[in-house]
């Protein structure tokens, strides 16, 4: 494994976006900042701009008007990229599956590499989930 | 000879110092925030990931200038911790004005991250570069004022090795009152300098997502990490040189030195995690209001000698 990749797999910053969802995720997400769970440990941080971000996490059903920056911010991260969706919404479109709003789920627009269910998933699940990705892409 | 200093004390000596520095910074940060904090490669392991990313330039963008800011902020972060070093080894070697040297090397990186702002295009970075010309212009005045201090105290003289030859022989300026005010003076400024949290204004997470530093990605974005991880060394460096005699690279006085540079970066730290953010106006009132007032009072003990 080279260097890069190793240094990637032990700081990966992640970029949030939300599209459309109803910010119970969001709230989970940031639950894994605070003290109890601190996913600075493994060198992950929260960045503002997606230009730094080495994980786009997407929650929310990609809404029509969503789901064209959501695939702007994806072509604007530097690669390597990967995408994690959170949340019952991001993968199948939940409760909204029959919306007029919400035409296809999250990977028909863009590709995504791990999939956290949960309405909305526990800190705990989304730290797993993080470690299996990482664990995927080490073992390939 | 010179190159020699460049390379192996301005280049990498002080990316690792600063590389521990940020290290140490950002795991007393978790620890006051009841959290645990970052492993101690962290630092080393975000540039080097960064080195290994893609580098996009915005369309729109000044693309020389884009790609030509981080290696200005750099090359001069590294010239003036050269020239500081150059005055702390056993063969000292000084020059007259080398002081100012340093006070404008000092102003670059401040100068290279306006520069990439403003050429990257980007609305948000454009507010976040502005938001930096102001605070380097109501900065620059308290810090040149409380520079000022050491160069009155050691009989008005213009060289760093000069000023580190009165204070080993009169004790360091910071027991004086004058000293001490400068010194004071001189820590608010430096945290400006370093954009930590209380005048962090130009990258306010919060508002304006990352500031100039918006649109760069991958070997732009490592070099200004890089950058301002070596000026948390740098310029403590200057202020241990000004006002506490400098650093001795000799026997037991290593542990001494090291403790005192510790000692600042703990303030620093504390300040940071300890104040809210501050609007850019209340910024320049505040630097423009009491801390030059102190800064000049500072000044007029120094020439009355006290």
């Amino acid at each position: 494994m080279s260097i890069t990749l190793n240094a990637l797999l032990k700081s990966p910053w992640v970029f949030h976006l939300s599209t459309g969802s109803c910010n119970n995720c969001d709230i989970e997400v940031l639950d894994c900042l605070t003290p109890r769970f601190d996913i600075e440990r493994f060198g992950m941080l929260l960045t503002g701009s997606i230009k730094h971000a080495d994980v786009l996490l997407v929650t929310g059903s990609c809404n029509r008007k969503s789901a064209n920056r959501l695939k702007v911010l994806y072509d604007q991260a530097p690669k390597p990229c990967v995408v994690i969706a959170i949340g019952e919404c991001s993968l199948s479109r939940g409760m909204f599956i029959h919306s007029y709003n919400c035409p296809v789920p999250l990977d028909k627009i863009i590709p995504v590499d791990a999939y956290i269910p949960g309405c909305p998933p526990k800190p705990e699940a989304i730290i797993a989930g993080a470690v299996k990705l990482i664990q995927k892409v080490r073992g390939k | 000879m010179y190159l020699v200093y460049l390379i192996v004390y301005g280049v990498i000596a002080t990316a690792c110092i600063g590389l521990v520095a940020s290290w140490i910074d950002r795991k007393l940060t978790a620890r006051i925030q009841y959290r645990v904090g970052p492993p101690f490669f962290q630092p080393l392991r975000d540039i080097v990931k960064l080195l290994g990313k893609e580098t996009l330039i915005p369309a729109g963008s000044s693309k020389g200038m884009f790609m030509f800011a981080p290696i200005i902020g750099f090359a001069s972060v590294a010239v003036a911790s050269t020239l500081l070093w150059m005055n702390s080894g056993t063969s000292a070697q000084s020059f007259l004005g080398d002081i100012i040297v340093v006070i404008y090397l000092l102003a670059i990186p401040s100068i290279s991250i306006m520069l990439g702002g403003f050429a990257s295009g980007n609305p948000v970075a454009r507010v976040g570069a502005s938001r930096e010309m102001k605070l380097l212009l109501s900065y620059e005045l308290p810090f040149i004022l409380a520079v000022l201090v050491p160069i009155i105290k050691s009989g008005y003289s213009l060289k760093l090795n000069e000023i580190l030859r009165t204070q080993s022989m009169n004790g360091s300026f910071a027991l004086s009152i004058s000293g001490i005010l400068a010194l004071i003076v001189f820590v608010l400024v430096m945290q400006a300098k370093l954009a930590l949290v209380p005048f962090d204004i130009a990258e306010a997470e919060t508002e304006i997502i990352d500031g100039p530093l918006t649109d760069y990605s991958g070997t732009g974005l490592a070099l200004f990490r890089l950058m301002k991880n070596m000026l948390l060394f740098t310029l403590p460096f200057f202020l241990v040189i000004l006002f506490l005699g400098g650093f001795h690279l000799d026997g037991i006085r290593i542990l001494y030195s090291f403790l005192k540079y510790i000692a600042i970066l703990l303030v620093i730290t504390v300040i940071r995690n300890t104040n809210p953010r501050l609007r850019i106006d209340q910024a320049m009132k505040f630097f423009w209001g009491p801390v030059t007032g102190v800064a000049v009072v500072a000044v007029i003990f120094a020439i009355l000698g006290m």
